[in-house]
């Protein structure tokens, strides 16, 4: 197990930046995220994006933002886990939180700070009535071995380029691939349109346009999936269906820790951003209070305040002096 | 405020129970963020960058918008439940001709 002072849930850019300010009051961090980077959603749904409401910044892309807050932070050496979602959380008897990730990974402190945005990143899920049923039982939300499909007949859904990718590289492994998509055009790199429209042609894979798949039927494990074309509805037989329509933010386990959550968000005292568990911080769109603005500079500040907070907790019989890194930078501090 | 910059909006939720809804057209908002300064349930997650389909919506009324863009249509890709008159609330910039403008919001 690994034992840090602040345990930060998320990764994103307010979780990034306490580890700036919880560094100056020399205290150490350790991030984890369900995504396999960091960032949260600036990495994930706009990197290439503009940003123009950080002081100092007239106009900054989102990706070089979290590059820039991660340069921030590097004298400080924060530990990550990354691709591990947040999933329970224990207390001892001195008050010590234990973290269990979803991979069974365990880390340990005093002060858990939850900075998770909306929740943790998953696969959309398309609304077929039983779906949940037939996962991992012939329905993947993602492409981890494509051995497993080898002589397999499969049905891929979705525009983008991971649908593409998938159609493409599982062409020649699989016994037969079908790709719907809802539209005739496709959102992906335009090589992979071209590659995926010449299979098609040569009668390598079936693409099917202007088609959404709306039902699932199988005993135990998958068997068919209905489609509706413009012209009709049909079940085609597929030992799998792998649906590719990104992925979208959940609050996840969190929303079972019993802290009190109202509309998605976890309701905190502004006072330090605790919230109705000692010990327990959130910060960043994660929380809600009277006059909430779910900006990343408030984010900012909530995280300030909130490892001043935590400090005392942590030291309650040390004095914290304030300093300001104008006067003495952060040499020695790291 | 002028009068003459105010329109009505009809918002249907998911219950069924229509909403009205007077909005301003001279405050540069969409239609997303109007829905959502009256409390209805629409995320709007991405802030209004056509980035994450929360604000969904299926247009009723047979006012004439401007055609979506190729990032609406390819976010509405990977939105459910997706219809001819599907649209992101976002995209939607109001003015004064959408007035008796009605959408009703697409399930989540």
């Amino acid at each position: 197990m690994t034992k840090t002072d602040i345990i930060i849930i998320g990764a994103g850019p307010c979780g990034l930046f306490t580890v700036f300010e919880a560094g100056l009051l020399k205290l150490k961090c350790h991030l984890i995220d369900a995504l396999p980077q960091v960032g949260g959603q600036l990495s994930e749904i706009y990197p290439k994006k503009p940003i123009y409401d950080i002081p100092g910044y007239p106009s900054i892309l989102a990706g070089e933002l979290v590059s820039n807050l991660m340069e921030q932070i590097a004298p400080f050496n924060p530990d990550f886990t990354l691709g591990e979602r947040a999933e329970s959380i224990t207390q001892d008897e001195a008050g010590i939180f234990t973290l269990t990730s979803n991979k069974g990974t365990q880390i340990s402190a005093p002060v858990v700070v939850i900075a998770g945005g909306l929740g943790s990143f998953e696969p959309r899920k398309p609304p077929l009535e039983g779906i949940s049923n037939y996962e991992d039982k012939g329905v993947d939300y993602m492409v981890r071995d494509p051995e497993k499909y080898r002589g397999k007949k499969i049905l891929i859904a979705g525009g983008g380029d991971s649908a593409l990718d998938w159609t493409i590289e599982l062409a020649d492994i699989a016994e037969r691939i079908t790709m719907i998509h809802r539209r005739t055009s496709f959102r992906g790199a335009l090589d992979s349109v071209e590659k995926v429209t010449a299979l098609a042609k040569a009668n390598k894979i079936d693409l099917i346009t202007e088609a959404q798949a709306i039902g699932i039927q199988g005993s135990d494990t998958l068997e068919s999936i209905t489609i509706k074309t413009k012209e009709q509805e049909y079940a085609l037989a597929v030992d799998y269906f792998i649906p590719l329509f990104g992925l979208t933010p959940k609050l996840g386990p969190i929303a079972d820790w019993g802290l009190g959550i109202e509309r998605s968000a976890v309701k905190v005292d502004t006072l330090d951003y605790s919230t109705s568990t000692k010990g327990i911080y959130a910060i960043g769109d994660i929380n809600t209070y009277p006059g909430k603005l779910k900006l990343i500079l408030c984010g900012f500040h909530e995280a300030t305040l909130m490892v001043q907070s935590a400090f005392k907790l942590i030291y309650p019989d040390q004095k914290l002096s304030f300093k300001y890194t104008t006067v003495t930078g952060i040499a020695g501090l790291e | 405020m002028d009068d003459n910059n105010i329109i009505k909006i009809s918002v249907t939720d998911r219950d069924g129970k229509q909403h009205l809804l007077e909005a301003p057209t001279d405050m540069n908002l969409n239609l997303m963020e109007i829905i959502k300064a009256h409390e209805l349930p629409v995320e709007g997650t991405c802030g209004g960058m056509a980035l994450c389909a929360s604000c969904h919506c299926y247009v009723e009324s047979d006012h004439e918008l401007k055609a979506a863009s190729d990032d609406e249509e390819d976010m509405l890709d990977q939105a459910f439940y997706v219809e001819d008159n599907s649209r992101l609330s976002c995209q939607i910039k109001l003015n004064n001709e959408l007035d008796g403008l009605s959408i009703q919001l697409a399930p989540v």
